[in-house]
């Protein structure tokens, strides 16, 4: 789960990071009633869950606070990449010596939580790290032990010359990896970490990703998730215990596990489709899951055509059979349905379709090839 | 012959009473799996189905019935613990079926089990089947057939898919292992490529992997330097968006976004053979198996 950027500043003040002054608006008054307590020129900065959005024109700096209202006014009706802008933060404009790079993430290569940090900090940091990967210190930390003093200090180091720099920056390190590991977070940046001439070093921006499992024991957590922010259609998935990412083609997926839904888009668009969406209804064969990926699922105009791939094994196939002929009944579904179907409890599982007319196949790729082909019929 | 498990693998089900575990048992036995023991923290002294004893702990059931392997069905919240639980009673062999366990648990699991030489499959994972002796987790029996074909996957239907499409044509199967798909596993594809190496009765390796890490491109490299079977590999995600990702340490650590065709081409260079679908399979491994 990606936080916002206020929301992981917070987790990181919590901490003891220091950080300059600010506070997030939802109403271009309330931003100019923060610029007007901060006093001076200050950044208001888009709070969604893209990249790039300093270029997409979600980051103004407004000298006055009438100016940071009109900043405000106009980031917060717009969209990037396709996500609402419901809210603003709103900072000082920092007067800034140096930018640096400080992350940690949790490495699948070395099974451990890994800071990655570098004097070239700043939006290009991944540029950097392709063409000078020499810039970039890595450390990994053996969480039974935690992030050791002297690992703290080396990563300082690489960062800093100046002794009071140094200092600080070894308690942001200690900082960081407490906010990571107390929050099971899978990813934690402050990108840039910088100095200001006076002296101080400060998180400018920050980043923190949750790890999804975490959610369920910590409740706290769960209610950071903002769904106003997400694609309305994925916020339904969830809610119904489903996997589903919206694309943008017209062949409608239902499959039973991720691997398999992937392969499925895969042959659709090896068969010359393209699909509209991925969808995993998961391990269980709840009727009423597929009750509820069908609503889902025919709620995109897009789809021209929807095609069912189950493999049973915990899976039932008679429970989805059950699933599309209660779907059906419940509401008038308007482009074709492809069934195919194997493994456990099959033989019902076509009974039950025939009786209601329909027909489920046996091969994966046949039943792609015809999907496609009814989709490029209606289209 | 198979990899891991096979006649002589004397089982322990943590969670056996549960809802899945009570189920999955029951295959495992009628499968001819040995099943030995079970364990669910206050229900010592029962009995599961008429026969098999339950424990309160591992090690409880370990000293009584000389278990070598556990599977662990048990909710993510305790899953953790009862895999620490299993490799500290002693058992070789660790195979947790239960997804949704927070990632930064294992990073301390994981080390306390190679401290103790316990090997871990999964966790999120379908667990292993060896065709015609033994199956420990979840991988339908009705699939699988005995042969000469080993096969290692990240994921759980998509493995059945490829499977079935073997078993239908004739190609038996070794040993069949799923290590699961979230980020940090106990067995990597690597470990299971090198014990197929070893093992006289695998004579082809069917290797399925999926978009996102890097763990496919060093299978290969370790394929092409160490493995003197043939190797097959599909990788799912073909299709896949780049996720909306945020920061860049992702992409930092691994100088690399883990797409499907920087994958393929890293089969392509390790000379493991393209499965563009599933059922390419097949055509492929016809000219390799005697």
């Amino acid at each position: 789960m990606n936080l916002h950027e206020y929301q992981a500043r917070d987790l990181l003040k919590a901490a003891g990071v220091p950080m300059f002054d600010g506070d997030v608006a939802a109403t271009p008054t309330e931003a100019e009633a923060i610029a007007r307590r901060l006093g001076g020129t200050v950044v208001v900065k888009a709070q969604v869950h893209a990249g790039g959005r300093g270029k997409a024109g979600g980051v103004k700096l407004a000298r006055t606070p009438a100016d940071a209202k009109e900043c405000a006014s106009q980031i917060l009706v717009m969209t990037i990449k396709g996500l609402v802008v419901n809210k603003v933060l709103v900072v000082p404009a920092a007067d800034i010596a140096t930018e640096s790079y400080v992350g940690l993430i949790l490495d699948r290569a070395t099974q451990l939580p890994v800071f990655m940090v570098s004097a070239a900090g700043g939006v290009d940091i991944e540029e950097v790290a392709a063409a000078t990967p020499e810039k970039i210190t890595r450390l990994a930390v053996d969480p039974r032990y935690g992030l050791l003093p002297h690992q703290a200090l080396t990563l300082a180091l690489a960062l800093y010359q100046e002794w009071d720099h140094v200092k600080s920056a070894v308690k942001i390190m200690h900082q960081l990896y407490k906010v990571f590991m107390a929050n099971g977070a899978s990813l934690a940046e402050i990108n840039p970490l910088v100095t200001t001439p006076d002296g101080r070093v400060l998180a400018l921006d920050a980043k923190i990703v949750i790890d999804e499992n975490e959610l369920d024991r910590r409740p706290d957590l769960a209610v950071l998730r903002d769904e106003s922010a997400e694609e309305p259609s994925e916020v339904a998935a969830r809610r119904a215990n489903l996997s589903f990412i919206k694309l943008d083609g017209d062949v409608g997926c239902v499959v039973n596990g991720a691997g398999l839904a992937m392969a499925t888009m895969d042959l659709v668009k090896y068969y010359g489709g393209e699909p509209a969406n991925f969808l995993d209804i998961g391990g269980s064969s709840n009727p009423e899951k597929v009750v509820n990926a069908l609503k889902i699922i025919t709620s995109d105009p897009a789809v021209k055509v929807i095609l069912f791939n189950i493999f049973g094994g915990i899976t039932r196939t008679d429970d989805v059979a059950n699933g599309i002929v209660t779907a059906t009944k419940q509401f008038k579904v308007e482009v074709p349905i492809v069934i195919r179907l194997t493994g456990t409890n099959e033989e019902e599982a076509v009974k039950i379709l025939e009786g209601v007319g329909m027909k489920a196949m046996n091969d994966m790729d046949a039943a792609v090839q015809q999907a496609v082909a009814l989709a490029k019929e209606a289209a | 012959m198979s990899i891991w498990i096979d006649k002589g693998t004397r089982l322990v089900v943590q969670g056996i009473t549960g809802r899945d575990g009570s189920f999955h048992t029951r295959q495992m036995m009628e499968y001819g799996t040995n099943v030995v023991a079970g364990v669910t923290p206050g229900k010592g002294g029962q009995q599961f189905d008429g026969g098999v004893p339950v424990f309160n702990t591992v090690a409880e059931a370990v000293a009584a019935t000389d278990a070598n392997c556990s599977v662990i069905y048990v909710p993510p919240a305790m899953a953790a613990g009862a895999v620490l639980e299993a490799a500290d009673a002693g058992v070789e062999l660790v195979v947790c079926i239960t997804e949704g366990i927070p990632v930064l648990d294992l990073t301390t699991v994981i080390p306390f089990l190679d401290e103790r030489g316990v090997r871990l499959i999964g966790p999120n994972c379908p667990g292993l089947i060896s065709p015609g002796s033994a199956k420990v987790g979840i991988i339908p029996g009705s699939i699988v057939t005995p042969g000469p074909v080993g096969l290692v996957s990240r994921s759980g239907t998509l493995t059945y898919e490829v499977v079935h499409h073997l078993t239908r044509n004739g190609m038996g199967q070794s040993t069949c292992v799923g290590i699961g798909g979230d980020p940090i596993v106990g067995t990597d594809f690597i470990d299971v490529l090198r014990a197929f190496n070893d093992d006289p009765a695998t004579e082809a390796i069917v290797m399925i992997g999926e978009i996102g890490g890097t763990a496919e491109q060093e299978a290969a490299e370790f394929v092409k330097a160490e493995v003197k079977k043939p190797v097959v590999g599909f990788i799912a995600g073909q299709t896949a968006p780049k996720g909306r990702r945020m920061g860049h340490a992702g992409a930092i650590i691994s100088g690399s976004s883990g797409t499907a065709e920087e994958k393929f081409q890293a089969f392509e260079a390790a000379g493991i053979g393209i499965m563009r679908r599933p059922v390419d399979v097949v055509e492929l491994l016809k000219g390799v198996l005697k």
